[in-house]
């Protein structure tokens, strides 16, 4: 085996970083190397007929080991594709209907959306982009407060501290650093929190990017960094972003170990995630995920994808659907049977119907709202101004729901 | 604020700064300090130090050099419990943290309905007259203070240095800290014992609320208003004494916090003199000396002898070392400003 690079130099100390590393790489027989970069191929375990691959070529080694998860987490995984698949399609719909300003859908990334939420602990944080509503709702957050936002009733309708979700916003990346802040806080004070944090694959050309992942290796915090690689950044490919081989390349410049996941095979997007999150919370170090997938539909209704991309790259990967995938395996392993199928299809039906009936009410808006948290106690100004609103909206006739 | 006794010892503007870190570090363990080079060096003007060989690294400790990253991280510990102080090394430095600071620090407790509010210190030495060379001289608090969500606090005096870090820290709010770095060596007779005093004697309500978005009448006076802040006070001040000598009182006050905008104490003043000019150095275009000067017209109207006039920096880039003196506001120009003021009407 290699032994480690070191630098004597005075002022070029070793970073503890890079022995943690070390120590990890001997615990798996590999060199440094070996186990920062990423596998030679993607990990894949379900080819796209949902055929179980044969180990030896999942793409997994020393170091790179990802075991199969257990039944009854599959079946789990596979109750959240079905909703997951179901909640995108009706807010898309909802959407064209005009009941909903805007839904960024993630419909063809469902196996990330879902292996994200079901590889953490209740104590553990997710932090999500824009295009991950089913991620937050597979977490458990009330699907009608997470569509609050997009309804363009308030910006945040959830509680992120309710269910450890960050707040989902539009600037790219800068929730990754609030990752880190939020497992560097739980470090200090001797917690073992896993943070998971997601972005897309042009957002890894962000400054904040760098720096998360930079802050999380030199502050050893477990943070798994989950790139969601669906091709494309509304309209640009992933090769005007990039000229690395993979993003999960980018990690070794890190100092933390990258790996490349098939992000259509829920399969191993959940193996390689709760692999991630395991040793993230073993050894207090952060990793880089890569899982590659693409996004199905428009980047939102008011892109035109025709401009783009091609019907013919679409249709590729509508054959690698992960939800077809998964119910395929799981019925040939008997896992899953049609009695229960049915079942989870109606439970997702029902959360559709749920979606459809309060997305189509009215809601009641307070306007004076605008005012009450921007400060925890309010400035003399805006005091002022709230009752100037307050007047305006009396002397216009009473506002549903109107304090 | 300050009262004189003979007593007294001699502090520090820097010092008060350090102390009140330590003491609330000292009094809550959820106040963690972090920034570039403040672990060991104890920060490029050592206003963080001793704090890491005292509290360990744990609690005040360097981090990679990313301003954005320092914000970003705040941030998340914010969220997750802790009131971090962060320190930006210079003003022009922190522009890389803008879009956290403008997106999330400003804008988090507002986006989650109240539910996660952000208890995080953004510590800036800012303005010139210390012979900086280009992006470390910036009067950078109008970003700041247009920003809904953030507090913008900027202390003139040593005491209000201990006294209103401490009230940042203890504020729900994230409050943005402007330290006048010319003042950074500044003296006066307080004694820190004596300032923790008067902070513990307040209520915990009033610590996170009360004096800091008050202004303070730092000389009384009859005849005209000059309305400062930060480092310009002091500049405004030695006016009013040249001022007294040609027979003008003036009265000066200092804003002390640019939100919450003291508008009543703004009001009082210039009600009583009937004239004001506003001093500050950043560019006088689309700045807090405009906003000010707005607000005294829009509620003053009828008090006024005289048009509103304000000193300031010139809209340039902040100079070269050399030329800062021709660009800053001072006493002779604030003189000729008081000239101005329709005194035979």
């Amino acid at each position: 085996m290699d032994e480690p690079v070191t630098t004597a130099e005075p002022g070029h100390a070793k970073a503890e970083q890079a022995s943690r590393i070390f120590e990890a790489s001997r615990s798996f027989g590999i060199t440094p190397e070996q186990y920062m970069l990423p596998a030679q191929q993607q990990i894949q375990m379900l080819d796209p007929e949902g055929t179980l691959i044969p180990s030896d070529q999942q793409g997994t080694g020393p170091g790179h080991e990802y075991p199969i998860p257990e039944p009854e987490v599959l079946l789990k995984a596979y109750t959240a594709l079905v909703a997951g698949r179901r909640i995108n399609d009706q807010n898309y719909a909802l959407v064209r209907q005009g009941r909903l300003a805007v839904y960024p859908s993630s419909h063809g990334q469902e196996a990330c959306q879902v292996g994200a939420a079901l590889c953490l602990d209740a104590g553990d944080w997710l932090f999500p982009t824009y295009r991950d509503t089913v991620s937050v709702i597979s977490r458990g957050v009330d699907p009608l407060e997470v569509m609050v936002s997009f309804r363009g009733d308030w910006h945040c309708g959830y509680n992120p501290k309710e269910h450890r979700v960050g707040s989902m916003s539009t600037p790219l990346t800068t929730q990754l650093l609030h990752a880190v802040g939020v497992a560097h806080a739980a470090k200090l004070r001797g917690e073992d929190t896993v943070v998971l944090a997601m972005c897309g694959d042009g957002a890894t050309s962000e400054g904040d990017f760098h720096e998360a992942l930079n802050f999380a290796a030199v502050f050893e915090v477990p943070v798994v960094f989950f790139v969601q690689n669906n091709g494309y950044a509304i309209s640009v490919p992933l090769s005007s972003q990039s000229a690395a081989p993979s993003l999960a390349h980018k990690a070794i410049g890190y100092g933390m170990a990258g790996e490349r996941v098939d992000g259509n095979d829920m399969v191993a997007v959940l193996a390689t995630l709760r692999r991630a999150v395991h040793l993230a919370r073993e050894n207090s170090m952060p990793l880089l995920l890569e899982a590659v997938t693409y996004r199905m539909q428009a980047h939102t209704n008011a892109d035109d994808e025709t401009r783009y991309r091609d019907r013919e790259e679409v249709e590729q990967w509508k054959r690698k659907d992960p939800l077809l995938r998964m119910q395929r395996y799981l019925t040939s392993e008997g896992i899953l049977d049609d009695a229960v199928a049915a079942e989870i299809t109606e439970a997702a039906e029902q959360v559709a119907s749920s979606l459809r009936q309060a997305m189509t009410a009215e809601p009641a808006e307070n306007p004076l709202e605008i005012f009450d948290h921007v400060y925890a106690e309010p400035t003399a100004q805006l005091v002022a101004q709230r009752a100037q609103l307050s007047d305006e909206l009396q002397r216009t006739g009473p506002t549903q729901g109107e304090k | 604020m300050s009262t004189t006794t003979a007593t007294k010892t001699t502090t520090t503007f820097a010092s008060a700064l350090n102390t009140a870190m330590s003491d609330a570090m000292e009094a809550d363990n959820s106040v963690v300090v972090f920034g570039e080079d403040v672990g060991t060096l104890g920060g490029v003007f050592r206003i963080t130090d001793g704090l890491t060989k005292r509290f360990g690294t744990s609690r005040c400790f360097d981090t990679p050099l990313a301003e954005s990253g320092i914000a970003g991280t705040a941030v998340g510990m914010a969220i997750n419990g802790m009131r971090p102080i962060i320190e930006m090394q210079f003003d022009a430095f922190a522009y890389p943290a803008l879009e956290q600071i403008f997106s999330h620090v400003a804008k988090m407790a507002n986006r989650t309905r109240g539910r996660v509010r952000l208890p995080m210190v953004i510590r800036i030495p800012y303005g010139g007259g210390v012979g900086g060379v280009e992006h470390h001289c910036d009067s950078s608090e109008a970003y700041y203070a247009h920003t809904a969500g953030l507090k913008v606090f900027t202390p003139a005096t040593v005491a209000d240095a201990y006294l209103m870090l401490r009230e940042a820290i203890d504020t729900e709010d994230p409050v943005v800290f402007f330290e006048p770095k010319k003042l950074y060596w500044s003296k006066a007779a307080e004694d820190l014992s004596t300032l923790r005093e008067i902070y513990e004697s307040r209520a915990e309500d009033s610590r996170k609320i009360g004096a800091q978005g008050q202004a303070a009448v730092v000389r009384e006076g009859q005849d005209v208003s000059i309305i400062s802040y930060g480092p310009s006070v002091e500049t405004a001040l030695k006016a009013a004494e040249a001022a007294a000598e040609d027979g003008i009182s003036a009265e000066v006050l200092d804003m002390r916090s640019i939100v919450p905008f003291d508008e009543d104490a703004l009001v009082r003043t210039v009600e009583k003199t009937g004239r004001a000019v506003v001093v500050a150095e950043a560019q006088g275009f689309v700045s807090v000396a405009s906003e000010i000067t707005a607000r005294i017209q829009e509620r003053c109207f009828h008090s006024l002898a005289s048009p509103v006039l304000r000193v300031t920096g010139f809209d340039i880039p902040y100079p070269s070392p050399k030329l800062e003196e021709h660009h800053l506001p001072d006493v002779d120009r604030i003189l000729d400003a008081l000239d101005e003021l329709q005194w035979e009407d």
